[in-house]
């Protein structure tokens, strides 16, 4: 269970070094003569630069309290896959170059040789941790296992080892500005035809604006959200909305991904495509920075952004122009959560909205990793879905909030190649939906984040055939009642709503926006 | 065997320590340099790891949140769980160090047929946990007694509460049976759960051994043999005042539960049981969830390659026109 190695082309792109064609199932990964020297300088490094680090290759006394609380070792029995262990494989090196008894008693001590055996190995199980933190939490130290696996990971990097299903991404988004190497008119293409299913959907013809200096917000999203479906169906959501508030806002093709695959290569990488949401504000001249739902993106927009590239002291705090709410929390880095923003026109009424338009639906929702465990997003999301439907439902507690599960396929995992890992690591989160789809009959997943509704898709495809999957704001969008808007025949997605006849009057060739939701997706 | 290794070694000890006392009568070496030199070990070791540790920078702002954040004055912050303040993160730190606040989450996830997961309630590693800690804890406090001439009334109090069963003569202390009681089981976890046997390693067994051994010398001492507490005392407070003198009539016993502790001492710094002290450094549960509001700094943070928007519009110019969206230069 592996996704396939990085290709040079995309390593050199960003100039990693190492940059090679190689394959994970041969012998002979063609590794540079001096590998364990460029790993151990490359450990000793970061042993001096991360507290975080230095002290979780210390402290654990390995009491097993993270064991199963890791989606791959519930999914996989793998025991290397505990938590626990999987510093271990790490930890075992640092005891042998690093610590006294490591070097005076080896094997006994837990230590291990740095050979080929022991990298390929911290290679497959680096690979095999979504850094969604969920140990974390359990921890008595606090231990995070994503500290650890992307430290890992920084060091395969030096040796050209990642996996091409991060680095493709990481190039272009680099090069193009998002990570699906859209480039700037085909982006502007494909929002043209967003909105022309949205004209068709709604009567009301929306005309975004790309790169407009001047305006107040930039908005800035996952590139998935405006590439595949379900996440579209969010985009227009966001369209829509902004649309019907009348927002002063812009996208941007140069600073057109909020997600940052950076991070799961180094953190350098991370820094230096975060660097383009700061400068393109700056470049525009817009007051502050509004952020789509994504997962990850997030972590770093709250833990690493202002780190790398703030100070952001050219933009103002974050403030409502529909409500003048000020966005406290985020004074400093100037970036706000839609989820955020939209409970706050709700909560101030100034949305109207329609909740029987969701009414085909019931509804559960998935905490993210990253914004529970790296945020603490869990009333903002539930105040929205509550607001815009009527049928909502809770997954079992130990699944949700800071104990949520990850979706399997998290930090760069979504690869085909590696679907196997993906279904069982998904495993714990879609035990937890099927228990309230038995039980309450739910048949829609809610989430913020991107790579949950590629991921999710997928994965409830698999375990619980029929579960829809959707962004909150493509529920919002479902409620929104807009000005002048015809009557809405059918959701987001062109099935027909369950709602009550009003008015009978039967519109047959109401074309709904083509059959987009075909594969998976709750039909009621 | 990771666990066969470590119980040799505490034997080991145990017979060293007999064996020099009683055959070769190196009493001045086991009662005192021993001790001496442990007690300094343990106390540089701790400085050393702490001050390394502190020396090291924390670039980026990382706790783990564990409940809502600081969000719309409407919602309700988890003021603990999900500190935004300095006031929140040292509650946090108090119930994690005093409560054990995370190990009280855990629990026991157990697959069923269809495959169906579930989730229990599982608090017996934080029982055991606590129970060990606080007991030791109390345990030392107690000792105190013997380092003090005038001894203070808390350890007096505390003394005498943990006595309060009034059983047998000397009296019962009840965390010699939970400290006993708790170190067993967290020993048989480690060898009866298959996973925790699997990732356990010697340096996990053998603190446990050293503290059983070190709890049942204490026990057969006071309990069973009845040591002469007053040549003891005289003893220990030899040492205190840096005038060390054996005093005859203390027993080889003795010897051997102050050999161990020693050993204690001297391995703790150099050990995981070094994670006493990190728990307060650690980065996930010591910082406050305003990284929005309050820009972290990183003294390393260095300049980056960046792909600039001039040399973007260079890539794509044309397109962007084609397009409509605007440019810089045209």
């Amino acid at each position: 269970m592996f996704c396939w190695g990085a290709k040079a082309k995309s390593l050199n792109a960003v100039g990693f070094p190492n940059a090679r064609d190689w394959n994970p199932t041969e012998e002979d990964w063609k590794l540079p003569e001096n590998w364990q020297e460029i790993f151990l300088e490359g450990m000793r490094e970061r042993l001096s630069k991360y507290r975080s680090f230095r002290l979780f290759m210390d402290i654990c006394v390995r009491c097993g309290a993270c064991a199963d609380k890791c989606h791959f070792f519930i999914g996989t029995g793998d025991p290397k896959n505990m938590p626990v262990l999987r510093a271990e494989l790490l930890r075992s090196v640092y005891r042998r170059y690093f610590t006294k008894a490591g070097k005076m008693f080896g094997k006994l001590a837990g230590a291990r040789d740095l050979d080929l055996k022991v990298l390929k190995e911290l290679w497959y199980y680096a690979f095999q941790c979504t850094e969604c933190r969920r140990c974390s939490v359990f921890c008595p130290y606090g231990i995070d296992t994503a500290e650890i696996t992307i430290i890992v990971r920084e060091l395969l990097n030096l040796l050209g080892l990642n996996i091409q299903w991060t680095m493709g991404p990481v190039a272009d988004c680099y090069m193009k500005g998002n990570h699906l190497g859209i480039e700037p008119h085909t982006m502007v293409n494909i929002f043209e035809t967003m909105c022309d299913d949205i004209e068709t959907l709604t009567g009301i013809k929306i005309t975004p604006s790309f790169n407009r200096k001047g305006a107040e917000i930039l908005f800035v999203t996952p590139s998935g959200d405006f590439f595949a479906d379900p996440g579209t169906y969010t985009c227009m959501g966001y369209l829509m909305l902004f649309h019907e508030l009348g927002l002063d806002y812009t996208w941007s093709t140069y600073a057109a991904e909020g997600g940052n695959f950076g991070f799961f290569t180094s953190n350098e990488m991370a820094k230096r495509l975060n660097s383009k949401i700061y400068a393109e504000a700056k470049r525009l001249g817009v007051k502050w920075i509004l952020g789509g739902e994504c997962g990850h993106m997030w972590r770093v927009m709250n833990q690493y952004m202002d780190t790398w590239n703030g100070p952001a002291d050219f933009l103002e705090v974050p403030k409502s122009p529909v409500t003048g709410t000020v966005f406290e929390n985020a004074r400093s880095t100037r970036m706000t959560h839609i989820i955020e923003f939209t409970a706050d026109l709700i909560r101030h009424g100034k949305l109207k909205l329609d909740p029987r338009r969701n009414d085909h639906l019931k509804v559960t929702f998935h905490d993210s990793c990253n914004t529970s465990r790296a945020m603490g997003i869990f009333e903002e999301p539930r105040y929205v879905i509550k607001s815009v439907c009527n049928h909502f439902y809770e997954m079992p507690d130990g699944t949700t909030r800071e104990q949520t599960f990850c979706c399997g396929s998290g930090s760069g995992f979504n690869a085909g190649e590696n679907m196997e890992l993906r279904l069982r690591g998904g495993l714990p989160r879609a035990n937890a939906v099927k228990y309230v789809r038995d039980k309450y009959d739910v048949n829609m997943l809610a989430n913020i984040c991107a790579i949950d509704r590629a991921a999710l898709t997928t994965s409830m495809n698999y375990w619980n055939p029929g579960m829809g999957v959707t962004g909150v704001h493509e529920l919002v969008a479902n409620a929104l009642i807009m000005t002048g808007e015809k009557k809405r025949e059918t959701n987001m997605r062109g099935d027909p709503l369950d709602m009550p006849v009003e008015e009978p009057e039967a519109e047959a060739g109401a074309a709904a926006p083509a059959d987009k939701a075909a594969g998976g997706k709750a039909n009621v | 065997m990771k666990a066969f290794l470590p119980f040799l070694a505490v034997i080991f000890l145990v017979l060293l320590v007999i064996v020099g006392v009683k055959a070769a009568s190196l009493y001045f070496l086991f009662g005192v340099i021993v001790p001496y030199a442990a007690l300094l070990t343990f106390l540089a070791g701790v400085v050393y790891r702490a001050v390394k540790w502190g020396r090291t920078p924390v670039p980026f702002h990382i706790p783990t949140t564990c409940g809502q954040q600081k969000t719309l004055p409407w919602i309700k912050q988890s003021k603990i769980e999900n500190p935004s303040t300095t006031g929140g993160v040292v509650v946090r730190m108090l119930l994690e160090v005093f409560l054990f606040r995370s190990l009280f989450r855990n629990l026991k996830t157990e697959m069923h047929e269809g495959p169906k997961l579930t989730y229990g309630s599982d608090k017996w590693l934080w029982l055991a946990g606590l129970s060990f800690h606080w007991s030791f804890l109390i345990i030392l406090v107690r000792h105190l007694r013997f380092f003090t001439q005038n001894v203070p009334g808390v350890v007096q109090i505390v003394g005498s509460l943990d006595s309060f069963l009034q059983i047998g003569l000397p009296l019962l202390y009840i965390t010699d049976v939970i400290f006993l009681a708790a170190v067993a089981y967290l020993f048989i976890r480690r060898v009866a759960i298959q996973p925790v046997k699997y990732i356990s390693l010697a340096a996990d067994y053998f603190p446990l051994f050293l503290l059983l051994a070190i709890g049942c010398s204490g026990v057969l001492m006071r309990y069973f043999l009845k040591v002469d507490v007053v040549s003891v005392k005289m003893f220990t407070m030899s040492l205190v005042s840096l005038r060390p003198r054996i005093v005859p009539g203390v027993g080889t016993l003795f010897y051997v539960h102050l050999f161990l502790v020693s050993t204690l001492f001297a391995y703790f710094p150099w050990s995981k049981l070094m994670h006493m002290g990190g728990v307060f450094l650690s980065p996930t549960r010591n910082l406050a969830n305003n990284s929005r509001m309050k820009r972290h700094v990183n003294p390393w943070n260095y300049p980056v390659k960046v792909h600039t928007y001039e040399e973007y519009e260079d890539d794509f110019r044309a397109k962007m026109k084609m397009a409509g969206v605007p440019v810089e230069k045209e």
